[in-house]
Parts: structure tokens; sequence; C-alpha cells
């Protein structure tokens, strides 16, 4: 295919080819950004967390005596373990994506300095089992710890501590966290397990550092205690966590109580992420849609230009072949100096964007990738209109315009 | 001759639907788009106390001892308890509230209704007549209510709604947490958006549902308060007034320029005096005193997706307007015959460019009606999103006539390049091609 006859035919309409290279540049650089803050905002959805986050329900109790707690919370748990299909009960303070925050330092040295905030979790007793922690290294709390571990201002007035896996190799990296001591200030507890990572209570708040950075102090029943974690079957969980609210609030008449699936606090958590993401495709969506029909409009009107050339071409043997792979060929260059000028912005774009947005450094692929999308869309695009320039009858060329 | 050019060019739109309805969907949804978006910007980064705003104070110092100023470079936006009683009680300002929030448990005594758990927020008697409270009900409590800690409360229009089902309950027991409160106001609805004067809620949350005095609701929520942060653990967890924790804060009213410098000074005084008594670390450095607008905008409450969300339609207009201004093109270009002809007549440049941009107008003005429709369907979408602003995405009127003015500008300078082409159309050739 000979490029130098569109080059000059070009150079013709100069506006009109101009304005194609435009809007698929911007429809590139658009396209780029938008797709990688997708990209990222569904990496976000589907962070990974080590609890059993299909058979969780959370019951939360706020406004209960906490002078009371010592005796009702084992009468409640007690109560709860009677419910069919909960297979394991346990009470605790808080859970992964609670919006709850209860943060410290914790650090490898005594009175050491991080920038990490840590999650707290205190745990009553089996409440490794409820939240169906994966144990990697070392074991779970046993009785006598949780015997007599108590919590004194948010800190563990025991001796022993979990961590996860993720805290373990930024502390003491290549090597075994057990046996090692985790220090607030100068008061030091020792690493007896390490589980899996489990995501901090608000993660967006303290930051890819702070994400999978959380430990868990075994507690005896305290009136700090607002949750209780019933496991069971995922099938069940809608049942299990009807009736233990219920249960909860006759036994805890005076208090607030507010039961969900783990399942539904993971969906809140990230509801505004998932409706940021909806709203980026729909844009992405239009967009390109918008673009397609712009490429179709002007197409049209150039083929409606230059059917007596088209029909002189056909009349001096051109078949209808050739005239398709004139437009195509015509659309292709358009799109990939649209492409190399799209490729340029978007990688402004997103320079500018990580200066005053929490916006990383987009991977180089997402370029080739989108430049790949809008060649598609516009071959798409011109396809009708060169079908109907291939379709000009060669006698056009006969009569005048 | 402008209502001639308008009959010119309805015609000329009849002509060829297809590529008017592409033109004017290419705007509409354009227009749609980054109205949308723009409506939402405008609307969260509204003055909530208009009229007032500038009369406002967020007082801040930094109490923080020993910081690290490299990674601490600006004061919490709150205050550990002493500095902010020391400096609301000063009464430096013409008015003046010290304020925190905390969550409580609240009953009506006697009642078989099961409890709730609201936010409170913790202020002093000026906070009503500050930030013009609007009462269905009663009054705020008086200053003495304040010293003498009185154990009185304001409610709000839904609370109201909630216990009372909204008749008047002043005079009525609220149990909050232990201890009884008389109400003495009741509020109108009242939602300040964002709310401002809460420097750790969520921007557009509700403003809190009980109203109680700062010194008697510190008694009785006692060990429910939660610090901002904290630099040294605090000797207990239920007292934070004696606490190296920031967890209150203040507001103050100033109502002339002399006043405002008078008291940013005295409250870079206050932060000097407390280092040199050693008790703060950064003295004035990190005193500051900004007006509600400053303050608001330092926070940052326009929130960054919803800034990117705009970033994005305004591009996405960019395309819809190359698509119109390419169309245009072909459309204005199309007729060169007939423009050859008008011109051999006798028509001027000037009058084809008129022509040209009077339709280009016409197309913004259709444009504008459909794109004013997708503003709409676009709002009513943002209203369903699980965001905290959902219930604040309204067209006003403001922006309904800021639609059709983009659209028709939009229109008018896609249609200028078109319509200057269309203008230089040179007729002899034109009128041998005929």
């Amino acid at each position: 295919m000979e490029i130098r006859p569109i080059l000059t035919s070009l150079r013709k309409h100069r506006i009109p080819a101009a304005l194609i290279v435009l809007e698929i540049a911007l429809a590139c650089a658009v396209l780029c950004n938008a797709v990688f803050m997708i990209g990222q905002r569904v990496a976000d959805i589907h962070w990974p967390n080590a609890i059993d986050e299909q058979g969780i329900s959370v019951v939360t109790v706020n406004g209960a005596d906490p002078k009371l707690a010592v005796s009702d919370i084992p009468r409640n748990l007690v109560a709860l373990r009677g419910i069919a299909g909960a297979t394991a009960v346990a009470a605790a303070t808080s859970m992964p994506l609670d919006h709850n925050g209860a943060l410290s330092d914790f650090t490898a040295t005594p009175n050491g300095k991080t920038t990490v905030n840590t999650s707290i979790y205190f745990l009553g007793s089996g409440g490794e089992q409820a939240l169906g922690l994966h144990l990697l290294e070392g074991r779970f709390f046993n009785a006598e710890e949780y015997a007599d571990s108590g919590s004194k201002d948010f800190n563990s007035t025991g001796h022993v501590v979990l961590i996860t896996q993720s805290d373990a190799q930024r502390l003491w990296p290549g090597q075994s966290a057990l046996g090692k001591t985790l220090y607030t200030n100068d008061t030091g507890w020792t690493v007896i397990g390490v589980v899996a990572d489990v995501l901090a209570q608000d993660p967006r708040f303290s930051g890819p550092g702070g994400r999978y950075s959380s430990v868990f102090f075994p507690l005896h029943p305290d009136g700090v205690m607002g949750d209780y974690v019933l496991r069971s079957a995922p099938q069940d969980r809608a049942r299990v966590v009807r009736e233990a609210a219920q249960l909860l609030g006759k036994l805890e008449s005076g208090a607030v109580v507010d039961g969900t699936t783990y399942a539904d606090m993971r969906t809140d958590y990230f509801a505004d992420t998932s409706s940021m993401v909806w709203m980026l495709v729909l844009v992405c969506v239009v967009m390109l849609a918008v673009t397609a029909f712009g490429i179709v409009g002007l197409t049209s009107f150039w083929v409606g230009q230059r059917r007596q050339q088209i029909g002189i071409r056909r009349a001096v043997g051109a078949s209808r072949g050739h005239i398709m792979q004139y437009f195509q060929t015509e659309n292709f260059l358009l799109s990939a100096a649209g492409v190399v000028l799209g490729t340029a912005l978007a990688d402004g774009i997103n320079l500018y964007l990580m200066r005053y947005y929490e916006i990383t450094r987009m991977p180089w692929y997402y370029l080739p990738v989108s430049a790949v999308a809008l060649w598609a869309i516009g071959q798409l695009a011109v396809l009708g209109p060169a079908l109907r320039a291939a379709a000009v009858p060669p006698v056009v060329a006969t009569r005048s315009a | 001759m402008f209502g001639y050019y308008l009959d010119l060019a309805l015609r000329s739109l009849k002509r060829n639907r297809v590529l008017t309805a592409l033109m004017v969907l290419a705007i509409a949804v354009g227009i749609g788009a980054s109205m949308t978006t723009l409506t939402v910007v405008h609307l969260l980064s509204g003055d909530p106390m208009p009229g007032k705003s500038s009369v406002l104070f967020f007082p801040q110092v930094d109490p923080e001892n020993p910081v690290t100023l490299s990674l601490h470079r600006n004061p919490w936006p709150a205050m550990d308890y002493r500095s902010a009683v020391d400096i609301w009680s000063s009464h430096r300002a013409d008015r003046q509230a010290i304020l925190t929030s905390s969550s409580v448990k609240v009953r009506l005594p006697d009642s078989g209704q099961p409890p709730l758990m609201l936010s409170m927020l913790s202020t002093s008697t000026d906070f009503f007549p500050m930030f013009d409270v609007p009462f269905q009900y009663g009054s705020g409590w008086s200053a003495d209510d304040d010293a003498s800690r009185a154990r009185v409360a304001v409610i709000s229009a839904d609370l109201n709604q909630k216990l009372f089902g909204g008749a008047n309950s002043v005079g009525r027991i609220l149990r909050v947490r232990d201890a009884d409160m008389r109400i003495v106001g009741v509020l109108k609805p009242w939602r300040p958006t964002p709310l401002f004067y809460d420097p750790w809620s969520q921007n557009f949350s509700k403003s809190e549902d009980v109203f109680a005095p700062f010194s008697s609701s510190l008694e009785i929520n006692k060990g429910n308060f939660q610090a901002y942060t904290c630099w040294h653990v605090p000797p207990s967890m239920g007292n934070l007034q004696d606490a190296d924790c920031v967890w209150v804060w203040v507001w103050a009213e100033l109502d002339s320029p002399a006043k405002v410098r008078d008291y940013a000074r005295f409250v870079d005084d206050y932060a000097n005096t407390q280092k040199s008594l050693g008790r703060f670390a950064v003295g004035s450095e990190h005193a500051r005193l900004h007006d509600l607008m400053t303050w608001l905008t330092d926070r940052g409450q326009v929130p960054d997706d919803v800034r990117l969300q705009a970033w994005l339609a305004s591009a996405f207009l960019v395309i819809c307007l190359f698509n119109a201004v390419g169309l245009l093109l072909a459309k204005f270009l199309r007729r060169s015959g007939e423009i050859g002809v008008r011109r051999a007549l006798g028509a001027s440049r000037g009058a084809i460019f008129a022509q040209c941009l009077v339709e280009a107008g016409l197309i913004g003005l259709l444009g504008g009606f459909f794109g004013w429709l997708l503003t709409l369907v676009g709002l009513w979408l943002v209203r369903r999103q699980p965001v905290d602003y959902a219930h604040l995405a309204h067209l006003d009127t403001a922006m309904f006539f800021v639609t059709f003015a983009m659209a028709i500008g939009a229109s008018l300078i896609a249609g200028l390049i078109p319509a200057l082409r269309a203008s230089r159309v040179v007729p002899g050739w034109q009128l041998k091609a005929l």
C-alpha cells in the first residue's frame, strides 16, 4: 500500500486530520489514566485478608456497663455458643476494616521510632479460631495467657503477642520472629506466633506501611471488648447473625446491639471505592463511544467529498479492496499519530496527578495496551464509511460532482 | 438578520438529521458529564455559613512536646484541654465556643425504646448564636449553665422526631449515659455542609444529635472521649484532661480586622508564653488563626476522588468539543456551493461567519438542553452512591444557567474554526462546480 498519496491528500485536509489526531490523543491519555486508576482501585477492593471472611459474623454491643463485663461476657458467650451452626464464638475489641482504628507504634527495640501505624486487636479466649487466623509459625495463646492478660490504656498487661507475617519481615528481616520481643516505648511482649497477613482496622488511613501491620493480644473478659465474633458455615451466617443479635439484644437490654456479616462489613468499607470504579468505567465507555462517533462522522464526510475521486480510481482499475484499504490505512496513520501524542500526554497527566493526588507511577505497559485499544476502535469506526466508499461505482467518475 | 439566520440554521439542521443528532449528542454528553462533576465540586466547596464565614476564626496552637519538627510541620487540628480552656476562657473574642465531640448512649427514661448510640457535641453557650443555629423550640443554655455544670441539653430535630414524634420536648428528661439531662432546646433541621466546626468529622456527615454544656458533659461521658492523637500514653485512658493529647478545639467570632489582629497576637503570645514556661516545644511558629473558608481549604474539604472526577469530565468535554468541531466543519463545508451562491449574491464574509455561528449556537442550545437532562440523571446517580456528600447533589439555579452558558459557549468555540473556513469559501470555484 502506498502511503505517499494518503499523506498528500491529508495535507489538503489539515484541520479535520488534526482534529482526529487530537481527539485520539486526548482519548488515549484519559483512557490510560482512567484504566490505571480503575486497576488500582480494583486491587484495593481485593486486598487479601487472612481471616475467614465468608464465615464470620460480628455483633457489636455498645454502651454495656463495663463493670459487669467480667461476668456478662462469659454469660453472653455461653448463650451465643448455643446458636445452631455457630462453630466458634469469641469476644474482641475490634475487627479488620471496622473503621475503628486503635493504633500505636511497635518496634523491635525499646523506645524505638517508627512511622508505621500498627492496628491493635485484643482477642478473648478462642478468638484465633473465631476469626480463623492462619498460623504460619509458633502457636496460638494458651488458657493461662488468656487468664492473666488485661488491658490498660489499650496496652496489654500480658507478656505475649501474635504478629503478622508482614510485621515479622519488617521488624526482623531474614530472621524468625519467634521468641523476639516487640516493644512500645519500654514495654515488651514476647512473640509466640506469626499469622498470615490480616488487614488493619482502617487500612486507607494507616497507609501502605500499616495496611498489614496488626498485632493480637490475649485478653480476659473486659469492658473494652464490644465485638462478638461468630464463625459458621457461609450459608448459615445470615441466620446466625440474626439470632445472635436478638439474643444479645435481650441479654444486654441497656446497650445498643448491632449485627452484621463480615462480608457486608467488607462491602461497606469499599463501597465508595467500587462506586468510583463504576463511574470511571462509565466515563471510559462513553468516551470511547464519542471518539468512535467522531471518527465515523469525519470519515463519512471525507468519503462524501471524494466520491468522484473514488469513482475515477475505480474506473482506472482500483478494486473495492484497494479503496477500503486506502481509508483503513489513512485511519491507521492518523491513529498512530494520535496514539504517539496520547502516550506522551498520558505520561504527563500521570506525573501531574502524582504530584497532587495519592497516585503512583503508571506501569509502562498501560501505554501500549491503550494505544492498541484506540487503534482497534479507530479501525472499527472507519469500517462503515470505508465499506460505503468501496461501494461507490466507477460510473460516478463520469458525472459531475 | 438574526431571525433569518436562525431560520436558515433550523433548515440546515433538519436537512441532515443524523449529523445534527450526532453533534447535539456529543455536546450533551460532554456537558452532562462535566456539569455533574462540576456541580458536585461547586456544592462541596461551598460556604457553610454564607455572610458569616468571614468573622468566624479557628485558632490553633501546638502543644506537642517534645516534637520532631521535620515530621510535624503543622499544628494538630485540635488542642490539649488546658490550652483550649485557657484560650476559650480568656474571652478575648466577641464570641467564643469550646468544643469536643464523643459518642454516647442515649435513651428516654421509663420508655421501652432501646437505647441509641449518638454523637454528642460538648460545647459552650456561644455556640448557638455564633453559628446561627436555628431553634424549633426553646433555646440554648446560658453562661451560668456552663459555669454551674448544669445538666441541660439541646437536641436535633432528627432526635426529637425519633424520641418525641416531633412534639415540643422542652422540659423533658433525656438519659445521657447514666445522667438525666433536661432538654432546654430543640433545633430546626440544621445541617451545615460541610460540617465545618468539627475538624474530625467526615466532611459531609450529619451534625450531632445531642448538644450539652462542655463542663457537665465531660463529667457525664468521662472515659468515652477520644483523642485525635497523643504524644505520651495518657496516665489513665478515662482522664484526657491531664493527658498529652489533642481533643478539644475553639472557635472565635471576631467582627473587625483590628480584633482579628489583636486576637492573632493573643494566640501567638499564648503559644510563646507556654514555650517559655517549658510546656510547649514550639511557640508562635505553630500558632494559627484561620478564617473559616481558609481553614476549610487547608483541610481539603473536596475529596480527591471528586476532584479527579472533575478533571476527567473536563477532559471528556474537550474530546466532545473536538468531535463537534469536526462534525461542524463537515456540515458547513458540505454546503460550500450554497455559501458560494450567497457570497456571489452579495453576502459579506462576516454575514456567512455570523450565519454559521448562529447555527453552532443553536446546536449548543439543543446540546445544553439534553446536557441539562443528562446532568439531572448524573446527579441522581451521585445521590445513589454510598458517599457522605450524596444528599447534597442537586442542581441549583446558578449551575442550571451555567449548564446552558457552557453548552452555548462551548459550541460557539467549536464553531469558530468551521465558520472561519466556511466564510473563506471562494464563490467563483463553487459557482463553476454547480
